[in-house]
């Protein structure tokens, strides 16, 4: 079954998503912090990434240059999902190798969409 | 033995001798062996300044007034000891402009004006003919009390025709050698070498004639000082007599006495003559300084003892102790030497004082009105040349004659030391315009003459006409009641101004006139051109940087300057002005345009022997354009002053721009910072409302959403976005509150009120959330009332912040929280402690920053809302704001952090307890 690895510090956030992706068939596990999503990367090899850039300790961004630095997950999907909505971070988001950048507050539509767009080129 | 062939053959033969000496001094010169070429040399000529009144009226004046004549030897030690200020300078001009005499020097100072010229000749020759008189009088009678003695000499000299007086007979002669030795040259800018040689020479006659009588007085006549003084001790009258008490005047009349020598040794015409245009070396004045010195206090030695042995020995009159003395005790041979000493020092005046009087009277007097004459302008090559000459020789005679007249008509009743020192009043007028010309850019022509008219009026009215009362010529009620019975007119005590001397008092007098009309005057004239740029030349004499003349531009051929300095100087003289330089005679080409340092030479060499003023007008006469090229003058002088004070502004203004520049850079960085805070700001406020704002559009999405939610779910979701929307409203106050603490647009309540009974209100209210989290709190107040002004509602949202953000940073297995309330040093502190994990020293202040967080120690608490990053720079805004200050250290009690708020305590508002 797919995994969905869910990484931003707002619990509430995490919950909300949780229970779209669960929705949506997908398999979910979180992590509130970036060293936590590493961990959970090596550990249950999940086969997409919903990333929030502000995170204490280590930001979405080195989990993101971290993640692209390993060739197990060099080509991980990864979706950034942010409430920095500024052009300077999506383009940086673009430039480290993110597949996809959302804002927040996100359409729940549109994420599981992008969730399952992203999913399936990676199948076919 | 003494008669009067043996006495005129003295006399004649030490003319004679001067004639050769003179005549070897000119041959040398001429040769180009200086002999006066030393600075002994030099220091002997200047010593001129003792004449016959040295040699007979200081012996005089000291019998009278004991040790005051002194003062008259002083004031050109002075004057000799600051040579390097002001001689020096005069010299340095002297030479460059090639001034011929005072007259010529300050003419030349107030832009080369004839009319001051020819005033300060005249006023020369009118207070100098007396000085010359007073010589010629000190021949006559000296020679009367050597022919006549031991009868008195008044015999002789009132039954005497004028044609019997020796005096005359040496006026003339001295006429003629004045004549050869004088008047040699045209250019009176060069030195008469074999006149100064001559006048070297009769300063050591007339020293060692005085020694000698010294000597001869005190060592033979009294077996030495000890026994004269031991006689003078003896005799009441005389031992008064040498206390300083005795000088006229008193301590005023001391002052004014070295004043006044000073003055007179700088501007009388013959130490003019022999000190700056007859100087051949600036370097030799540091000898001079103190050589000259030395020769005043050998001459001045035996002053008073030849004084006090002639009253003890009641010799006569004191004016000829010097003569009698040797006399009485029977002596031949030192009475005439003494003789030969006083014709020394009579004839060394004359000479000298003649010349520069008739180069005064050809240059400023009679020149500027021959020049008025078109006609002489036309005359033949040189004819001028030796007008000119003729012109001068005629004036020597003529003074001579005046000063013998004056002597055989009123001399008599004035005493040698009078005439002296009404005449050195008189010179001392032309100080004011010398020696404030030469230090002051802004003295004018104008004031210079108006002081000078002043001065000479205030001189004639305070010393000449009470010689006339006192001659008999003038009422004599004129000294006692003043003019027309007028008493404060009266000339010896103008204004009321008694117990003076009369020459202080009219040194005062017309010092004070001068001076004053002098500054005056020149305060409120505009000089022209000329006169600015002789001005600058005078007064940055010294400087280095100096040009050594004024540059004029104009133009004109070198055919008509030649012709003019053929015409006026001779065609030797002019063909030396074109070919001193490089250039030579053969490159002179009539048509040419004379080059600007041509034009320059020209006047210079007219200057020499002409005048400066006369010089300049004649260039004029054939120069096209008299333009001064005062820029390349300034720009040279301006290295000294304007410029500098120009570039000093300069800087100063370049610094003011530089600082204010940075400034402005300063105050644009600090803009660009406050537009990147703002930015980040914004951008952190967006961040901070999309947070909980995407947990409720979400849940709101999923609730609305098509799938069924199960009911516990549904419940949970609608919980939290409750909980998100309390979040996202708080923050929302928050950032209103925080912008307008910053704007200052929040209005305060500000009020007494008791701190300890608002801790207890705050406590009670955030209690129940305390419970909830299972916090111990703990309360410490030792302060009650605790009074401070401020608005309770503010207050109490600092105390809840604190108290809110210690319970979520406290242990949270067990959270322990303490709030302390004590006074100290007029302050009132408010603690809130707690047993977390503390804040690094470092991140101390981070934490009043917007937006910064901390993570609570648990970071796993479910649906309880983090911070807004807010609370803690609102609480120290207001806290700031309250005259209060916020701060975090570590905890004393609980180990954890530790937040201090303190604040003024104030005076109990008895009329509004505290809520």
């Amino acid at each position: 079954m797919t995994k969905v690895l869910v990484v931003d510090d707002e619990p509430n956030i995490v919950l909300s998503i949780e229970f779209l992706m669960e929705q949506a068939g997908f398999d979910v596990i979180s992590a509130l912090d970036g060293e936590q999503a590493l961990e959970c990367v090596a550990a249950n090899e999940p086969d997409v990434v919903l990333l929030d850039i502000s995170l204490p300790g280590i930001s979405g961004f080195d989990v993101l240059e971290a993640l692209r630095s390993h060739t197990a997950t060099v080509q991980l999907p990864v979706i950034m999902l942010t409430a920095h909505g500024r052009e300077a971070e999506r383009e940086k988001g673009f430039a480290l190798g993110a597949n996809a950048y959302i804002t927040k507050p996100f359409s729940t539509q549109a994420l599981v969409e992008k969730v399952q767009t992203l999913l399936g080129e990676e199948t076919s | 033995m003494r008669t009067d062939a043996l006495i005129l053959s003295a006399v004649f033969g030490y003319l004679g001798l001067l004639f050769l000496v003179a005549a070897w001094g000119d041959r040398r010169a001429a040769q180009g062996r200086s002999i006066i070429n030393s600075p002994t040399v030099y220091a002997l000529s200047i010593a001129v300044y003792c004449t016959a009144w040295t040699f007979y009226g200081s012996v005089g004046r000291a019998a009278q007034f004991g040790p005051s004549f002194l003062l008259i030897y002083l004031g050109p030690t002075l004057a000799m000891m600051l040579s390097p200020f002001i001689i020096r300078k005069m010299v340095r001009i002297a030479a460059r402009q090639r001034l011929t005499s005072i007259a010529d020097f300050i003419s030349a100072r107030y832009g080369k004006s004839a009319g001051l010229g020819a005033l300060v000749a005249l006023i020369s020759l009118i207070t100098i003919t007396p000085y010359i008189a007073l010589q010629l009088k000190a021949i006559t009678v000296s020679h009367a009390v050597l022919i006549s003695y031991p009868q008195s000499a008044e015999s002789i000299l009132y039954n005497e025709r004028f044609w019997m007086d020796r005096s005359l007979w040496v006026a003339l002669v001295l006429a003629v050698f004045i004549i050869l030795f004088g008047t040699r040259h045209l250019d009176a800018s060069e030195r008469h070498e074999g006149m100064v040689a001559a006048i070297a020479l009769e300063s050591i006659v007339k020293l060692v004639a005085f020694l000698a009588v010294g000597l001869f007085v005190v060592f033979i006549l009294f077996e030495g000082p000890g026994a004269l003084f031991t006689q003078v001790a003896q005799t009441p009258a005389l031992s008064q007599l040498m206390h300083l008490e005795s000088v006229p005047g008193g301590a005023t009349g001391w002052v004014g006495m070295l004043i006044l020598a000073f003055l007179a040794f700088l501007t009388l015409p013959r130490q003019f003559q022999v000190l700056v245009v007859e100087n051949i070396d600036e370097r030799h004045l540091a000898r001079a300084s103190w050589l000259f010195p030395l020769y005043l206090l050998l001459i001045n030695l035996f002053v008073i003892p030849i004084a006090l042995a002639g009253l003890l020995l009641d010799a006569g009159d004191p004016d000829s102790f010097v003569l009698t003395l040797p006399l009485s005790a029977g002596l031949e041979g030192l009475p005439l030497l003494v003789f030969i000493g006083g014709l020394s020092a009579a004839t060394g005046m004359v000479i000298v004082e003649t010349i520069a009087l008739s180069t005064m009277v050809s240059n400023q007097l009679i020149m500027p009105l021959l020049l008025r004459f078109k006609a002489l302008h036309t005359d033949s090559k040189g004819g001028l040349a030796r007008w000119l000459l003729r012109i001068r020789r005629v004036a020597i005679v003529l003074i001579l004659l005046l000063g013998y007249l004056y002597h055989a008509l009123i001399g008599d009743s004035y005493s040698l030391v009078t005439i002296g020192l009404v005449s050195f009043v008189g010179a001392a007028q032309f100080a004011p315009a010398l020696i404030i010309g030469l230090y002051w850019r802004g003295a004018t022509r104008l004031g210079a003459v108006y002081g000078l008219i002043g001065g000479f009026f205030m001189w004639s009215y305070t010393l000449l006409l009470p010689g006339f009362a006192q001659s008999g010529w003038l009422d004599s009620a004129l000294l006692i009641e003043g003019p027309w019975g007028i008493g404060w007119l009266t000339p010896y005590a103008l204004f009321g101004l008694e117990g003076w001397d009369i020459y202080t008092h009219s040194l005062l007098w017309s010092m004070f006139i001068n001076v004053g009309l002098l500054v005056g005057i020149s305060l409120f004239t505009r000089p022209t051109l000329l006169e600015q740029t002789q001005a600058a030349l005078f007064t940055e004499a010294l400087h280095p940087n100096l040009p050594t003349t004024s540059h004029r531009r104009g133009q004109t051929t070198q055919g008509a300057l030649h012709e003019l300095l053929a015409r006026y100087l001779g065609l030797k003289a002019a063909q030396q002005v074109f070919s001193t330089r490089t250039q030579t005679l053969s490159t002179f080409q009539k048509d040419q345009p004379a080059a600007d340092e041509l034009i320059m030479r020209a006047e210079q060499a007219l200057a020499g022997s002409l005048g400066n003023a006369s010089a300049r007008v004649l260039i004029n006469s054939v120069v096209r354009g008299e333009a001064l090229d005062i820029e390349s003058l300034l720009n040279m002088l301006d290295i000294t002053t304007q410029t500098l004070e120009y570039n000093r502004r300069l800087k100063q203004k370049s610094d003011e721009l530089t600082r204010i520049g940075k400034d402005l850079q300063s105050a644009n960085d600090r803009l660009r910072e406050l537009d990147r805070l703002k930015d980040e700001f914004v951008a952190m406020v967006s961040h901070e409302l999309r947070t909980p704002l995407t947990s409720i559009r979400a849940f709101a999405e999923i609730l609305s959403g098509s799938q069924a939610v199960p009911e516990e779910k549904r419940q949970h979701f609608l919980h939290v976005m409750v909980l998100e929307s309390q979040r996202l409203s708080r923050l929302i106050d928050e950032i209103l509150d925080l912008a307008r603490l910053e704007s200052g647009r929040m209005t305060f309540d500000a009020k007494t009120l008791d701190l300890a009974a608002l801790t207890d209100h705050s406590l009670e209210a955030i209690a129940r959330l305390q419970e909830q989290r299972n916090v111990h709190l703990e309360v410490t107040i030792l302060e009650r009332p605790a009074n401070v002004i401020g608005d309770p509602d503010r207050l109490e949202q600092i105390i809840i912040n604190l108290l809110d953000n210690a319970s979520k940073f406290a242990d949270p297995a067990d959270p322990h929280v303490l709030l302390r309330l004590y006074k100290q040093n007029q302050h009132i502190y408010l603690c809130v402690e707690d047993n977390g994990a503390g804040i690094e020293p470092s991140a101390r202040e981070h934490v009043f920053e917007k937006f910064h967080q901390l993570q609570p120690g648990d970071t796993s608490t479910g649906g309880r809302p983090k911070g807004s990053g807010l609370g803690l720079p609102i609480s120290r805004a207001i806290a700031v704001h309250l005259g209060g200050r916020l701060w975090v250290e570590d905890a004393q009690v609980l180990k954890g952090a530790c937040f201090v708020l303190t604040l003024p305590e104030a005076e109990p508002n008895k009329g509004n307890p505290a809520p």
